[in-house]
C-alpha cells in the first residue's frame, strides 16, 4: 500500500496562556489526535470554538500560530517526519507541498501589492515555473473560480475587489503552485449566505478538477457535508468521531455528533394572527452626513407575544430598523406605534415607560455588559431604575431572574469575564426581562455563539415568551434560526422589505427572486445539495 | 484631480492655516496675558510719562489687531522688527544663528535616524528576548532624562573621565567643516541620546504592529525566507508608520536643540531665544518662537503627507 | 497579585522620594541657605555629599529641592489632569460642536512645542510658583485631554453604554458608572507620565533660569548653580541631575507596569 499523503499520530499541541493578573500557565490545546489523509481526498475537520480544529489544520504545515507549540507525536507528510524538521526544510515544503486558505482573505492579502504578484509569488519563489507560465496558471484559476475579468483582476489591489472575490483569489493563490494538500480554514464563514454558495461551489470544483487533497475546517456541518469525503468531529482538542460524510450526517455514533447534526432541527409552531403591539409604518431613514436611505419605506407589524423575524444579509438595513425603533436613529419619515401610542422619533422624547417596555439584546454579549460591574449590578440596575427596588428586595428579584435564565446561585457576585459565552448572553436576557418589557429587540443574539449554545439560547427565549408573553423583534441573517423562532417574517434587501407575512406564507412558493436566492442558498445537511442547487440555477438562467 | 492629490493639497492648506493660527496665538495670546512691555523694558521705577512715551513710540497704543496685521505683514516680507533691548534688526540676527541650529540638528538627525531604525528593527526582530529587553531598558532610562541632565553626564564623561572634547561648542563663520564637526560633537551626542529612545521605541512598535498582520503569516506559510518576508511584505507597509515616527521625532529634536545650545554655549537660535526671554524682549521671542513653530508644523505636515502617499488604499482608489 | 521586580523598585524609590519631600524640614541636616562650608568641598562627615558653589550643604539642598520640585510637579500635573480629563470626557460624551471646539483648541496648542509656548508666555508673565504651576498645568492638560477623550470615546460607543442610554440613564450615571470605571487604569498610568513630564519641564525651566527662583532650591536650579564646577572636575552638578533622573525613572517603572497590566486585560482571541 502506498504512503498516505499526511499521517498524524498522537499529536499534542500546547500553548502558554496569559490570564490577566495571574502568572502565565501552560495549556494543552490538542491531546493526542490521529489523522490520516490519502492523496486526492478531502477530510473535513469540524467542531465548536476551542475544539482545536485550526490548530490541527496548521500542524500539517508544522506551523504553530502565535506561540502555539507542537510538543508531541509525529506528523508525516509525503513520507517524512516534519514536526521536528528544521526551518529550511519547512520553508521548502510550505507553499510547495501544502498551502493555506484563511477565513479572512481581506487580512491575508498584503494591502501594498497587486493580487497577481501575491498569487504567483510561491511559484516564483520555489522556482516551480517561470513568470509567464505562473501568470497563465493564475489566470486559468481565476477563470475556473468564476472571477470576473480573469485576465485583468490580478492587476488590482486587494482593497479593490469584494470579499467573496478576494476569498476566491486566495484559493487561486493556494492552488497556483499545484500543491499536494490545501488547508481551507473556514473559507466561507465570513461571507454572506448568497456569496458563500458561489465560493463554496468554486472551491469544490477546483478541488475536483485539480485532484488536490484538502483539509476543510469549519464549524458548519452542512457546509462541510458538501465538500468532504470524510469528516472528523473534534471537541476540546480530542477526536469525538471519524467517518464517511454520509455516515456522520445520517448515522452518527456519538451523542455529541448527534447533537451537532440535530441542532438545526428546532421547529416552532406559528401562532395565529393577532392584534399588533408594534406597528411600523412607512419608515425611511438615513445616517447623518450620508445621502442615501438605509431604510426605504418599511412597514411591518408585530403581534403581542409573538416573534417577527427580520432577515437579510449584511447591508440590508435590518439592524438599522432596530436602531430606528429604539429611537437611536430618528427616521426622516414614517411613524412607529407601540401599544397604541405613537412613539417619539427621538430617544430624548420618549417616556420612561416607553423605554422600559422596549428592551434590547445585542449580538456581542461581551461588549453589551460593563466589564466592571457584577452580574448582580447589571441585572439589578433596571429593577432599581424602573421600579425603585433596593437592598434585599432587589437581590431576591435578581436571583429570581437568574433562576429564570437557568443560572443558579452565586452568579450575582461574578463579573462578566468569569462567564462563558452562553452565560453572558443569558445575563443580557435577564437584564432585558428585569424591565418587564412588552417587546425585546434581539439583534443577531445567537450569531456569535456555537451552534449548541445558540440552540439553548433560542429554547430559553421561546420558553420565556410563553411564560411572560413578551414579543420579539428578531434580527438575524440565519434562516435556520428564523424557522426555529418566528411567527412572522420580513425579508429585507437593500433597505426595503421585499417579502413579509406569516412564516408559513413567506416560506411557501412562489417566491420573489431575492427570497428564492436567499432560501436556496442556505446549506442543507445533505450530500449533493450543492450540485443540485447549482445545476438548478444554471438551468433557470439558461431558460431565461 | 486624483483623490490623493486632493488630500495632499488639503493637508498643506491645513498646515498653512495652523501656522496662521499659531502666529495669532503667539502675538495676540501674549498680548492678552497680564504684563506690560513698556514696564518690562523700563523697569519698576519708570515714571508714568516715560512709560507713555515709550508706548507711543512702540505703537503699543494701537488696537492689538492692527498691530498683529502689521507684524504679520512684516513677517511675510522678511521684516521681523527690531530688538527692544539693543535695537538690532531681528531678521539679521537670526540668519546666521538659524544656520547654526540647523547644522546641529542636522548632524544629530543624520546619526540618530539610521541608528534608531536599526535598533528598532533589532528589538522588533527579537521582541520579548534579551536584545529587546536590553534596548528597552536603556531607552526607558534615557527617556527619563531631560536634555540638560543628559548633557552634563556626557560632559563629565568626555571632558573629565575621558578628556577628548571641549565642554563648550563654539562655531564661527570661516571655520572649516571638519573643525565645525569636532566642535559640535558633544551636543550632537546629547541630542542623539535624547531623541534616539523615542524614535527607537516608536519604530519598534510600528514594525511589530505590521509583523502581527495576517498577511505576514500568509507570507510565512508560502515558505518565504525571513528576509523575503520582511523585505517584500513587511517593509512596504512599515514605511509609512516609520517615516511618520522619524518626522515626529525630528520635530522633537528641534525643541531639544534649545536647551542643548544653552548648555554648550552654542551660538544659535535656541540660546538667542532663551537670552531674550530672560531680557523680556518680546519682539525677538515672538519672531524666534514663530520660526520654531513653523519648523515643527512643517515636519508634522511632512509626516502626514508621506503617510497619505504610502497608503495603497489612497494611491489606488476603487 | 505578583509585582515584578522593576515595578517594586520603582514603587519603593517613588515612596522614598515622597517621604523625603514631605518631611524635608526635619530630615535636612542644614538650613536651606546656610553657607558655612567652603566652595565645592568634597564628601565628608560634616557634609555627606559635599558643598556647592557658595559652600552650602548639597544634601540639605537636595532634600529641600525634592520638596519644591515634587510639589510644583504634583500641583501642575494635578491641574493638568483635572482640566484635561474633565474636558476630554465632556468632548467624548457630548460630541458635536463642544467636541469640535475643544479638539481644535487643543490641536492648536499642540501645534507648537510646549517648551516654546512656555518660553513665549514666560517672557511676559511674572516668575513665581503660581504662574509656573499654571503654565505647566495648562500646557500639559492638552495631552491628558487627547488621551481621556480617546479612551472615553472608545468606551462611549460600546454596547453597554448604548444599553444604559436606551434604559434612559442620565449623563451622570453614564459618565461615572459606565465610562469612568473602565477608563481608570489607562488614566492612572497617564498620571504617572504627566508627573514625569512636569518634573522634567520644571527642572528644564529652572535650569534655563526661568523656573523656580532663588532663594528656593530646586534640582534644575542646582544644576545651573553648580555647572561651572564640572570644568574643574567638581561633580556637584551631577548630584541634582542624578536625582531628577532617579525620580523620573522610578515613576516611569511604576507607570509602565500599570500600562502593561491594563493592556493585558483585553485578552486574546479564542480559536
Amino acid at each position: 500500500m502506498a504512503e498516505p499523503l499526511l499521517q498524524i499520530r498522537g499529536l499534542v499541541i500546547e500553548a502558554t496562556s496569559y490570564p490577566p493578573g495571574e502568572p502565565p500557565r501552560e495549556v494543552t490545546l490538542v491531546h493526542g489526535v490521529d489523522l490520516t489523509l490519502e492523496r486526492g481526498r478531502v477530510l473535513g475537520l469540524i467542531g465548536e470554538s476551542g475544539a482545536g480544529k485550526s490548530t490541527i489544520g496548521l500542524s500539517a504545515m508544522a506551523y504553530g500560530r502565535g506561540g502555539v507549540r507542537l510538543t508531541g507525536g509525529t506528523i508525516h507528510l509525503n513520507g517524512r517526519e516534519i514536526r521536528l524538521a528544521d526551518a529550511r526544510t519547512l520553508r521548502a515544503l510550505r507553499g510547495r507541498e501544502v498551502t493555506y486558505v484563511s477565513q479572512s482573505a481581506a487580512a491575508s492579502f498584503n494591502p501594498a501589492r497587486q493580487i497577481m504578484e501575491q498569487v504567483i509569488e510561491t511559484c516564483l519563489n520555489h522556482g516551480l515555473c517561470g513568470k509567464a507560465e505562473a501568470e497563465a496558471r493564475a489566470v486559468g484559476l481565476f477563470r475556473k473560480l468564476g472571477l470576473p475579468n480573469p485576465e485583468t483582476i490580478g492587476l488590482r489591489y486587494p482593497h479593490q475587489v469584494s470579499g467573496g472575490q478576494l476569498q476566491r483569489c486566495m484559493t487561486a493563490m493556494a492552488l497556483c503552485p499545484k500543491p499536494d494538500l490545501v488547508i481551507f480554514d473556514e473559507p466561507t464563514t465570513a461571507l454572506d449566505v448568497t456569496t458563500q454558495i458561489d465560493v463554496l461551489a468554486a472551491i469544490k470544483e477546483a478541488i475536483r478538477d485539480t485532484g488536490v487533497a484538502a483539509l476543510y475546517i469549519t464549524h458548519d456541518l452542512a457546509v462541510v457535508a458538501q465538500v468532504a469525503d470524510e469528516i472528523m468531529v473534534l471537541r476540546h482538542g480530542r477526536m469525538v468521531e471519524l467517518g464517511e460524510t454520509g455516515q456522520i450526517i445520517h448515522a452518527p455514533r456519538e451523542d455529541y455528533t448527534r447533537a451537532l447534526v440535530s441542532v438545526r432541527g428546532l421547529e416552532h409552531e406559528e401562532k395565529p394572527p393577532a392584534p399588533p403591539v408594534l406597528q411600523v409604518q412607512n419608515l425611511t431613514a438615513r445616517y447623518r452626513g450620508t445621502n442615501f436611505d438605509v431604510l426605504k419605506n418599511v412597514s411591518v407589524e408585530l403581534p403581542a407575544g409573538q416573534t417577527l423575524a427580520v432577515v437579510g444579509e449584511s447591508g440590508s438595513g435590518k439592524s438599522t430598523l432596530a436602531r430606528a425603533i429604539t429611537g437611536l436613529l430618528p427616521p426622516s419619515q414614517g411613524r412607529i406605534t407601540f401599544a397604541g401610542r405613537q412613539l417619539s422619533a427621538d430617544l430624548a422624547g420618549r417616556t420612561k415607560d416607553d423605554l422600559r417596555e422596549i428592551q434590547m439584546i445585542y449580538q456581542m454579549a461581551d461588549t453589551a455588559m460593563n466589564p466592571r460591574q457584577t452580574v448582580g449590578t447589571i441585572i439589578g440596575r433596571p429593577l432599581e431604575f424602573y421600579f425603585g427596588l433596593r437592598g434585599a428586595e432587589r437581590d431576591r428579584r435578581v436571583q429570581e431572574l437568574l433562576d429564570q435564565i437557568e443560572m443558579g446561585k452565586g452568579f450575582a457576585q461574578r463579573y462578566p469575564a468569569e462567564l462563558s459565552g452562553g452565560q453572558k448572553q443569558r445575563v443580557c436576557i435577564a437584564r432585558a426581562l428585569a424591565a418587564k418589557p412588552r417587546l425585546i429587540i434581539c439583534d443577531e443574539v445567537t450569531s456569535a455563539l456555537d451552534p449548541l449554545v445558540a440552540d439553548g439560547i433560542l429554547k430559553l427565549l421561546l420558553a420565556l415568551q410563553a411564560e411572560a408573553g413578551v414579543a420579539y423583534l428578531f434580527i438575524t441573517h440565519d434562516l435556520a434560526t428564523v424557522k426555529a423562532i418566528s411567527d412572522k417574517i420580513a425579508v429585507m434587501f437593500k433597505g426595503a422589505v421585499v417579502r413579509y407575512g406569516q412564516k408559513s406564507d413567506v416560506l411557501t412558493p412562489p417566491f420573489d427572486d431575492y427570497t428564492d436566492l436567499l432560501l436556496s442558498s442556505v446549506p442543507e445537511m445533505e450530500q449533493g445539495w450543492l450540485e443540485q442547487v447549482i445545476a438548478h440555477r444554471k438551468m433557470e438562467s439558461a431558460g431565461n | 484631480m486624483h483623490p490623493i492629490l486632493k488630500l495632499v493639497v488639503q493637508r498643506i492648506a491645513l498646515g498653512l492655516l495652523l501656522l496662521l493660527a499659531v502666529s495669532a496665538v503667539i502675538f495676540l495670546g501674549v498680548e492678552a496675558l497680564p504684563g506690560d512691555t513698556a514696564q518690562a523694558i523700563l523697569g519698576q521705577s519708570a515714571t508714568p510719562q516715560a512709560l507713555e512715551n515709550l508706548r507711543e513710540k512702540l505703537g503699543l497704543n494701537d488696537p492689538p489687531l492692527t498691530r498683529y496685521f502689521a507684524w504679520l505683514g512684516g513677517v511675510l516680507t522678511g521684516d521681523l522688527g527690531t530688538s527692544l533691548t539693543n535695537g538690532v534688526d531681528i531678521a539679521q540676527a537670526i540668519g546666521q544663528r538659524l544656520g547654526n541650529t540647523l547644522f546641529l540638528a542636522g548632524c544629530a538627525a543624520v546619526i540618530a535616524v539610521p541608528l534608531a531604525i536599526l535598533l528598532g528593527l533589532i528589538a522588533a526582530r527579537h521582541a520579548g528576548r534579551w536584545p529587546d529587553k536590553l534596548i528597552s531598558g536603556i531607552t526607558l532610562t534615557t527617556i527619563s532624562l531631560p536634555e540638560f541632565v543628559a548633557a552634563y553626564f556626557v560632559i563629565f564623561l568626555f571632558t573629565q573621565l575621558i578628556p577628548i572634547f571641549q565642554p563648550v561648542a563654539m562655531v564661527f563663520p570661516g571655520m572649516s567643516f571638519w573643525a565645525k564637526l569636532h566642535a559640535v560633537a558633544l551636543p550632537v551626542i546629547v541630542l542623539v541620546l535624547v531623541v534616539l529612545a523615542h524614535m527607537m521605541r516608536m519604530t519598534r512598535a510600528a514594525i511589530l504592529n505590521v509583523m502581527q498582520s495576517a498577511y505576514i503569516e500568509t507570507a510565512e506559510l508560502k515558505g518565504l525566507s525571513p528576509m523575503t518576508v520582511i523585505w517584500r511584505h513587511a517593509f512596504p507597509n512599515a514605511i509609512a508608520p516609520v517615516v511618520s515616527v522619524v518626522m515626529l521625532n525630528l520635530a522633537y529634536l528641534v525643541v531639544g536643540v534649545v536647551v542643548v545650545e544653552v548648555v554648550f554655549g552654542y551660538n544659535a537660535l535656541g540660546q538667542y531665544l532663551v537670552d531674550h526671554v530672560t531680557k523680556r524682549d518680546l519682539p525677538v521671542v515672538q519672531a524666534v518662537g514663530l520660526i520654531f513653530a513653523a519648523v515643527y508644523i512643517f515636519l508634522n505636515m511632512l509626516a502626514d503627507i508621506i503617510g497619505i502617499l504610502a497608503n495603497p488604499r489612497l494611491r489606488h482608489p476603487k | 497579585m505578583r509585582i515584578p521586580l522593576s515595578a517594586l523598585i520603582g514603587l519603593i524609590l517613588t515612596g522614598t522620594f515622597l517621604f523625603v519631600a514631605i518631611f524635608a524640614q526635619w530630615i535636612a541636616p542644614y538650613p536651606i541657605s546656610d553657607s558655612s562650608g567652603g566652595q565645592w568641598e568634597g564628601m565628608s562627615a560634616r557634609h555627606w555629599l559635599g558643598t556647592d558653589t557658595i559652600g552650602r550643604d548639597i544634601l540639605s539642598r537636595l532634600i529641600y529641592g525634592a520638596q519644591i520640585t515634587i510639589f510644583v510637579a504634583l500641583a501642575s500635573s494635578l491641574l493638568a489632569f483635572s482640566l484635561g480629563a474633565f474636558f476630554g470626557f465632556l468632548a467624548a460624551v457630548k460630541g458635536g460642536w463642544i467636541d469640535q471646539l475643544l479638539s481644535r483648541m487643543v490641536d492648536l496648542m499642540m501645534a507648537i512645542p510646549s517648551l516654546i509656548v512656555a518660553l513665549v508666555m514666560l517672557s511676559v508673565l511674572p516668575l513665581n510658583l503660581t504662574v509656573l504651576i499654571l503654565v505647566i498645568g495648562v500646557l500639559d492638560s492638552t495631552r491628558v485631554f487627547r488621551l481621556s477623550r480617546a479612551v472615553a470615546a472608545d468606551i462611549a460607543v460600546m454596547d453597554f453604554v448604548e444599553a444604559a442610554r436606551l434604559r434612559g440613564e442620565k449623563g451622570g450615571w453614564v459618565i461615572f458608572r459606565e465610562i469612568l470605571p473602565n477608563a481608570l487604569s489607562p488614566l492612572v498610568a497617564e498620571f504617572g507620565l504627566r508627573f514625569i513630564f512636569a518634573v522634567l519641564f520644571i527642572s528644564t525651566l529652572s535650569f534655563l533660569g526661568l523656573g523656580i527662583q532663588p532663594p528656593l532650591a530646586d534640582w534644575g536650579g542646582m544644576v545651573k548653580e553648580n555647572k561651572d564646577g564640572l570644568i574643574y572636575g567638581k561633580s556637584a552638578a551631577l548630584l541634582p541631575a542624578a536625582a531628577i533622573a532617579a525620580l523620573a525613572i522610578s515613576v516611569n517603572l511604576v507607570a509602565d507596569w500599570i500600562l502593561t497590566r491594563t493592556s493585558s486585560l483585553k485578552g486574546g482571541r479564542g480559536g
